[in-house]
């Protein structure tokens, strides 16, 4: 399997804890040696294999290495997630376009209610909304929902077979943005109805989205572990989500504020939301939502690798 | 049965055949710590074992050690793999014989690199493929020809390779129209026929089998005996598990006999099996 795999180490680590170096490095503290063969071994008359030292290798480095193995497999993540959508769907006879239908319908509805409730134009509330909606929906909420059962539901291929953890995490990023190209059809279709362009400054949304499918892998090996150990972390997350719904401005805007929404910038899903959504409403991003959502990435980064790192070894005995 | 069909494949890559594969297990210990399920009245009647320090345990119990973790204070956990130091080389064919939980499968699954025990404990050398769940990875949901796919890309082959792959798993399960149907609806000797035949189509250095694959009709053991032979050729390991003597005489060169998470007894396969069979005859 390794060896397939392209590993081209002498010995494949496949306690995931240990690398044999064939050459003796140069003799740093962390050389160790197997020890002599316990006096059980019985077996052919064959010569002993050389004692090799082994290097110890870090579990930060275990994770990064970890994370490097799930890359090469990006082929089995993108399988694994788009089956996932199409087993989902198996059976039915519109399949997965229900996901565009069923936020098609939703959109269409809270629209009507909403601009009523606010008194605004429908023309002018509308594209807002719809735009809305689905980042925060597949890009946000979902995304965060689903990181929390990365591990949790590929438990029986996780106890079957030796796999990099992080193509789990690749997965759950593939089937979101799956899930995510199915809706963001309905916002396009309401821009179009309305004759709206955002302009060239769209393109500004890309770096954003860049940044969301980085969180996104960062998010599922974070929430991902700690809810393997922690079963009630996914409840708790979910009330966050809905909670976080109300205080971040997607039903409402930013502006009904005024001068009263100094705080927004406090709400880290509002900031990460705004990357995306500015340009796509056809305004210029704005610095301290960007910097404030770089230092939040980073953040995410630092501490999903810590805990990823440190809880690695124990997955599978979690799940 | 010595259709070409049936002889595995060799990896392209020279990589695989440079070294000899071997196994070495130093010390290895490996405790399941219990989170969910049932923790808390566990701990109740833990905590009630502790007052009775003196209480000897009767011999050839089922499971491994249930007991407090030294590690993390308040954690119910399972020692299922105590002390266990072997050393496997290339050609051998090692059978494991225990009670049920005596850490066959965790064994396995420690040298398949699903168990992730401590540094230092587990050394192997060799390309490794494990048969260890009744779908060994296989999504039931998708049908045979999809399993196969996914497993080729796990496995990072070319188109060419995985038409090589397919074929030859094709001819070896002889499924026919069933390749095409969802795995679930498969009986389990038809998935046993999926899993074996793809877990030994690209013949890995080092072969882990549960015992459950040892089922299926005779005209099957015949088939996967041959396709065996082909993979256990020269260098290769082959580690599997079993409660049928019979097979492990026949297929075995060696039986580590494990209880209770620890090796009991491990020499060659007529020595161990003679004395295991004495010890089950007089506890029955």
């Amino acid at each position: 399997m390794n060896a397939t795999t392209g590993h081209t180490l002498p010995v494949s680590p496949v306690s995931g804890d240990l690398i044999v170096a064939s050459p003796p490095t140069d003799g740093e503290g962390s050389v160790v040696t197997t020890g002599t063969a316990d006096k059980r071994d019985i077996g052919s008359n064959l010569p002993e294999p050389p004692l090799m030292p082994l290097v110890h290798r870090s579990r930060m480095l275990l994770a990064l290495d970890d994370i490097a193995e799930g890359l090469r497999l990006w082929r089995l993540a993108l399988s694994l997630g788009w089956l996932d959508i199409r087993l989902q769907f198996r059976g039915s006879r519109v399949g997965p376009l229900w996901l565009t239908l069923g936020t098609a319908v939703m959109i269409g509805s809270m629209g009507m209610i909403y601009s009523r409730l606010f008194h605004i134009v429908l023309k002018d509330y509308l594209p807002y909304l719809s735009i809305s909606m689905i980042l925060w929906q597949i890009g946000i909420a979902g995304v965060t929902q689903d990181a929390c059962n990365c591990f949790i539901s590929a438990a029986s291929s996780i106890r079957a077979t030796r796999l990099p953890f992080s193509v789990q995490a690749l997965r759950v990023l593939v089937r979101n943005c799956v899930v995510f190209g199915y809706n963001i059809v309905v916002p396009i279709g309401v821009y179009a109805i309305f004759g709206l362009l955002p302009g060239p400054v769209a393109l500004l949304a890309l770096p954003g989205l860049a940044v969301w499918a980085l969180n996104a892998f960062a998010f599922c090996l974070l929430l991902g572990s700690v809810a393997a150990r922690f079963r009630d972390i996914p409840p708790i997350v979910a009330s966050i989500v809905q909670v976080a719904f109300y205080i971040t401005p997607i039903i409402w805007s930013g502006k009904q504020l005024g001068a009263k929404g100094w705080w927004l910038i406090f709400n880290p899903f509002y900031s990460l939301l705004e990357i995306v959504r500015q340009p796509l409403t056809g305004e210029m991003p704005s610095l301290p939502v960007w910097c404030t959502a770089i230092g939040l990435s980073v953040l995410l980064w630092f501490s999903s690798l810590l805990v990823f790192s440190r809880s690695r070894a124990q997955l599978a005995f979690w799940i | 049965m010595t259709s070409a069909s049936s002889v595995p494949m060799r990896p392209s890559s020279a990589v695989s055949s440079a070294e000899p594969a071997f196994i070495r297990l130093n010390h290895l210990t490996l405790s399941f710590p219990i989170f969910h399920g049932g923790a808390r009245s566990l701990k109740k009647s833990l905590f009630g074992k502790v007052k009775r320090p003196l209480a000897t345990r009767k011999a050839g119990l089922t499971g491994g050690d249930v007991r407090m973790s030294e590690d993390t204070p308040g954690v119910v956990e399972v020692r299922a793999l105590h002390d266990v130091s072997l050393t496997i080389r290339a050609g051998e064919r090692v059978g494991l014989v225990g009670h049920n939980g005596a850490g066959k499968s965790t064994l396995l699954r420690v040298l398949g690199g699903i168990y992730l025990a401590k540094p230092g404990m587990v050394m192997v050398r060799g390309s490794v493929e494990t048969l260890i769940d009744t779908n060994s990875g296989m999504n039931p949901a998708l049908t045979g020809r999809e399993n196969i796919y996914l497993q080729a890309q796990h496995k990072a082959l070319r188109s060419a390779q995985l038409k090589a792959l397919e074929h030859d798993v094709e001819t070896f399960a002889e499924l026919g129209d069933f390749m095409d149907l969802p795995v679930k609806l498969y009986s389990s000797g038809m998935a046993i026929r999926l899993g074996f035949g793809l877990a030994t189509a690209i013949a890995p250095q080092i072969l882990l089998m549960d015992e459950w694959f040892m089922a299926g009709d005779a005209r099957f053991q015949d088939k996967a005996l041959t396709r065996l032979a082909g993979v256990v050729n020269g260098a290769d390991i082959l580690v599997i598990t079993s409660h049928s003597l019979s097979i492990l005489e026949e297929w075995c060169t060696r039986i580590i006999w494990l209880e209770a998470g620890s090796v009991r007894m491990d020499g060659p396969t007529q020595d161990v099996l003679k004395a295991y069979s004495e010890t089950m005859n007089t506890h029955v």
